[in-house]
């Protein structure tokens, strides 16, 4: 039988701030365990919450950004539950009156294919602590209570596996666009769950809402739904009804393991939180946050199409990142051949970046000067393979890239008498080479060319090593 | 669950010292029903009052927007909490294994 | 000269004229709690160390404070009078106290006795037992800060801090024979407060007369960060215009308030009050808080269900006491369980399982919303009063201290006690209990004043007045 499928996902992301939602303890992740603590995050007796002002400001920021109705009126509740992760055995979290309620997020997994899937709401909320499972008994550390957290909720809009993963990807490029959040699932600083439920085809009525958890990757979210979707439909295929419950991801397993049905649902007795009084935001409170926006991923990622020219997946990569988009776009003020510009920055400037585990925030060369390289190879100044290593150099050694030019005194040989003894020499020493071309094998002559270059330190004009190697070979004909 | 009739029933009793997680004693629940069952009669007068729009008092001040820099300040002594603590194993709490 | 017998004001006066040490007024009081302490039982953890070398310069140049056992004083057992809070050191101090101690206050580290978490009316649900009226042992000493009262009382402390959520400051202090001062909430910080009832709960002075307590009150208030419903309002000096006179002030007497089973003796002093107030210059006017007997039951709702999310963190995990379980079966459910069911008290147990219940998906709107509501309306019932009148006066309480084990054993007849102290706490305003005169059988009887928000001056200078015309402050037990 055919199935439509229903999710809904609900995520929880840390707030980068130096403190702590409710007192003045560092957020810094991988302390010693229980040493960024104090008696408002171990919920000590007689200590009181106050809220960082930072982290409401990301929030607000976060609700404007996916298009959200800032409440002006809010207040925090408490959560009531035991666990030994919560120092007070209860959270601090909002209810019925949270920061903001129905936003959207616009997802375009491909070129033509938009999507909106609305947010339900947006709450601000207390981290718990870390639990640590050994046998017969637990470890707690407190260093992660009180982190600021911000729950996002989506409605039941989407409706596939895919659709799930290329929403939390939109949804972290934004929050690391506003730079609330690190986005970063394996430190914890953001997590997500899921609800998901069939239906028939063509029937109205929604099956079972089937909660999933435990899932710490964007992968495992996807994997888990897969899974979901083929479990229950073959159940449901047998005739079996499904019950509401809530299920563990088994990423090793790959399976779905039930935690607590619906009768078992905890009873949070949430009421309003007395140790904090409500807020009230003014409208000039809010536009200045609305003023601060960046411009965001989905918005930047068309400007780049129209303006500069680049494919649809040219530039959903490009502008992935903030501080990526930020690079390009600098580098094609000073130069204005964006493809170019895209495919050095792709390519070479990537490809050095990911093997010195770099990130493009990080990155030492100014645009200035990669522009310069970029330049200099196009206007045949400086060879492309010389090109990469000047490049290299600058970004082990932090220097500009005159200083490096001079340094390697580089110059482009391009003097055909004087590469003419080069490429003799090379040809004599490497017959096999020169037959295997002369039999055919086309290689044999980048390998000559290869030669050549390493004999100048890669300063040769490859194309004249190569015009000169080809008018000497094919003349011994 | 709770039962339906409101009356504060032992079985209602049990199941919100469990949520509170106090074991009680069959003795004590019945005590604690009888008891209960009198103050909530008390309590009962309430419903004579019409409240209908009547907004509710959460908090008694005016005050709002409290807030704080995000400035960050010295921690407690790990370790004079740590040897507060019933057990402790390094520098963590411990606590017994968790069922649900 | 028995320095112990002095009010504060009294002793500043000599410490600063250099006749006596601040060190001489610890000692003197030790001498004190050795001798009588065995049988009023105001203080708790008597063991604890009393330092006599103590010297501290500042305006209260040394003075000991008696401290509640429900603030937190840091390095300082504080336990709520409770078993599962067992050994629990406060790696800080409360607000108050850091206050009171940057100006030069000693803090006694002896704590006073308190009904276990605040939790009740007559200082019997203490895990260290009752502490005595020191005007007759066999009688308690009101709660739920009666050991405060009771040292203060009997002169084994100058001046103590207690803290007031249905009248738990006033109640003891009327019981007792002195004066109790429940400030407006959010005039004094609550940090460092061990919560029973966060919208409700107050610190404040419980002292010898009105001036210390607009002293201390003066110390004690104002602005705290760390406290967001603290009020950021400049506080002043209570002691200033306390001697104005009271002509023209005029005081409502809300008739809810004179009913029946209100004990003949403490309507009669209380009348005797009003015809001493009349001769100052005030003038009486009988007005209606048309929703009063509503109070008590709002209260038991709002109280508890906040108390039952306050005290879910004494679970042995952290500090205090930790029962690994009845059975050996060592799961972590069965140690909370275990733990919190040894820990607690009965009245502790009885309100938590209230106030959840309070809470609990089903019940939520029809108690807790409901009593929020009703809130409102008795909010309302006191502002519609203060729009005319400059304050109000009631009787404190409306019988005198009862007798030890008398009421234990019906909690519903205990809460029915706090009737005329409730009302402040739900409304938010001040409020103030003096000691306006005996009952036959030889038990104080305490007056009431309550103002409008943010206006301790006006009932501090309405009771100062009464109080510098009568001489029951002046009495002192027997014991």
């Amino acid at each position: 039988m055919e199935y439509d499928v229903v999710i809904g996902l609900e995520t929880h992301v840390q707030l980068k701030t130096k403190t702590k939602a409710f007192c003045s303890c560092s957020t810094e992740f991988g302390q010693v365990p229980n040493t960024s603590i104090c008696p408002v995050c171990l919920g000590l007796p007689g200590s009181l919450p106050v809220l960082n002002k930072l982290a409401l400001e990301f929030a607000v920021k976060t609700a404007l950004a996916l298009n959200c109705r800032i409440q002006r009126y809010f207040r925090f509740d408490r959560k009531n539950y035991f666990y030994p992760d919560l120092p007070k055995n209860y959270q601090i979290s909002q209810y019925d009156l949270p920061v903001a309620l129905q936003g959207f997020l616009e997802i375009e997994p491909q070129e033509g294919v938009r999507k909106c899937i609305e947010i339900k709401r947006i709450h601000l909320e207390e981290d718990a602590g870390k639990l640590i499972h050994t046998e017969g008994y637990s470890l707690i550390d407190f260093n992660r209570a009180g982190i600021p957290l911000l729950e996002i909720v989506s409605e039941p809009q989407i409706n596939s596996p895919e659709e799930a993963y290329e929403y939390l990807l939109s949804l972290k490029e934004i929050l690391r666009y506003l730079e609330v959040s690190d986005c970063d699932m394996e430190k914890g600083s953001l997590r997500c769950d899921a609800n998901i439920s069939l239906k028939k085809r063509d029937h109205f009525q929604l099956g079972a809402k089937i909660e999933l958890k435990n899932m710490n990757s964007f992968k495992a979210v996807k994997d888990a739904l897969a899974y979901e979707i083929e479990r229950q439909s073959k159940l449901l295929d047998k005739g079996r009804i499904l019950t509401q419950e809530t299920r563990l991801w088994d990423a090793k397993e790959v399976r779905t393991v039930s935690m607590r049905t619906k009768e078992s649902a905890p009873d949070y007795r949430y009421f309003p939180e007395p140790d904090l009084l409500p807020f009230v935001l003014e409208d000039s409170y809010i536009e200045k946050i609305k003023e601060s926006l960046p411009e965001l991923p989905y918005y930047k990622k068309h400007r780049f199409i129209e303006t500069y020219g680049l494919s649809f997946n040219e530039a959903r990569f490009i502008v992935s990142e903030k501080k990526l988009a930020d690079y390009f776009e600098l580098c094609v003020n000073l130069f204005p051949f964006p493809k170019i510009i895209y495919n050095w920055i792709v390519g070479p400037l990537m490809g050095e970046l990911n093997e010195r585990k770099i990130s493009i925030e990080d990155i030492n060369i100014l645009p200035q000067d990669f522009v310069c390289l970029i330049k200099d190879v196009e206007s045949d100044k400086i060879n492309s393979l010389k090109a990469k290593e000047v490049l290299k150099k600058i970004l082990d050694t932090a220097k500009s890239y005159a200083e490096v030019i001079k340094e390697e005194s580089v110059i482009m040989i391009s003097d055909s008498n004087i590469l003419k003894g080069v490429v003799q020499k090379v040809l004599d020493e490497n017959p096999k080479s020169v037959s295997d071309y002369k039999s055919g094998k086309t290689n044999a002559l980048m390998f000559l060319v290869g030669q050549v270059m390493k004999k100048t330190q890669n300063n040769a004009d490859p194309k004249i090593v190569q015009k000169l190697l080809k008018e000497l070979l094919d003349g011994s004909v | 669950m709770i039962s339906k009739d409101k009356s504060i029933d032992i079985k209602t009793v049990n199941y919100i010292a469990d949520l509170a997680r106090i074991a009680l004693s069959q003795e004590e629940a019945e005590i604690l029903s009888h008891q209960l069952k009198e103050i909530l009669d008390f309590i009962d007068r309430l419903k004579e009052i019409n409240i209908e729009d009547m907004p509710a008092t959460t908090h008694i001040l005016e005050v709002k927007n409290v807030l704080r820099e995000d400035i960050l300040r010295p921690s407690i002594s790990s370790a004079k909490v740590l040897d507060m603590a019933p057990l402790k194993k390094d520098n963590f709490f411990v606590v017994p294994k968790i069922i649900e | 000269m028995e320095l112990n017998k002095l009010t504060a004001h009294q002793l500043l006066g000599l410490l600063k004229e250099g006749v006596i040490k601040s060190s001489d007024v610890i000692l003197a009081l030790k001498e004190r709690i050795d001798v009588i302490d065995s049988q009023i039982n105001a203080y708790v953890r008597k063991n604890e160390k009393i330092e006599l070398s103590y010297v501290q310069n500042g305006p209260l140049q040394g003075l000991p404070v008696a401290v509640k056992d429900n603030i937190c004083t840091l390095d300082l057992n504080t336990e709520c009078c409770s078993k599962i809070l067992e050994g629990f050191k406060p790696p800080y101090d409360a607000t108050v106290i850091s206050k009171l101690k940057s100006q030069g206050a000693y803090i006694f580290p002896l704590k006073t006795n308190m009904d276990e978490f605040a939790f009740g009316s007559s200082c019997e649900n203490s895990c260290f037992g009752p502490a005595h009226n020191p005007w007759n042992l066999e009688y308690v000493c009101g709660g739920s800060s009666g050991g405060s009262a009771a040292a203060v009382a009997a002169d084994e402390a100058i001046f103590a801090l207690g803290t007031d959520t249905g009248g738990s400051i006033r109640q003891p202090a009327s019981f007792c024979g002195v004066v109790g001062l429940k400030p407006t909430y959010g005039r004094v910080s609550r940090y460092g407060l061990i919560a029973f009832a966060s919208s409700l709960d107050v610190i404040g002075p419980i002292t010898k007369d009105v001036y210390d307590s607009a002293l201390i009150l003066s110390i004690i208030s104002g602005y705290d960060p760390y406290d967001s419903t603290c009020v950021n309002l400049s506080v002043p000096d209570f002691t200033q215009n306390l001697s104005k006179d009271i002509k023209g002030i005029k005081i409502a007497l809300p008739k809810e308030y004179f009913i029946e089973g209100l004990d003949k003796d403490v309507e009669q002093n209380i009348k005797e009050a009003i015809e001493v107030l009349k001769k100052l210059g005030a003038s009486f006017t009988e007005v209606s808080l048309p929703h009063t007997k509503y109070a008590v039951a709002t209260y038991y709702i709002i109280a508890t269900a906040e108390a039952s999310s306050n005290l879910a963190r004494f679970d042995g995990v952290q500090y205090g006491l930790r029962i690994n379980s009845f059975e050996g079966d060592s799961s972590l459910l069965q140690m909370y369980k275990t733990t919190r069911a040894k820990g607690f008290g009965e009245e502790a147990k009885r309100r938590i399982i209230l106030g959840t219940f309070a809470l609990a998906h089903g019940y939520y709107e029809a108690y807790y919303l409901r009593a929020q509501k009703v809130r409102t309306l008795i909010k309302k019932d006191f502002e519609e009063v203060f729009k005319e009148f400059d304050c109000i006066l009631t009787p404190t309480s409306p019988t005198a201290a009862f007798k030890i084990g008398e009421k234990i054993r019906e909690p519903l007849k205990m809460y029915l006690s706090d009737i005329f102290t409730i009302s402040a706490n739900l409304a938010g305003i001040p409020a103030i209990s003096v000691p306006c005169g005996f009952t036959k059988k030889g038990l104080p009887v305490g007056l009431q004043f309550l103002a409008g928000y943010f206006r301790e001056d006006m009932l501090l200078q309405v009771a100062y007045n009464y109080e510098q015309n009568t001489i029951w402050h002046k009495m002192k037990p027997k014991i």
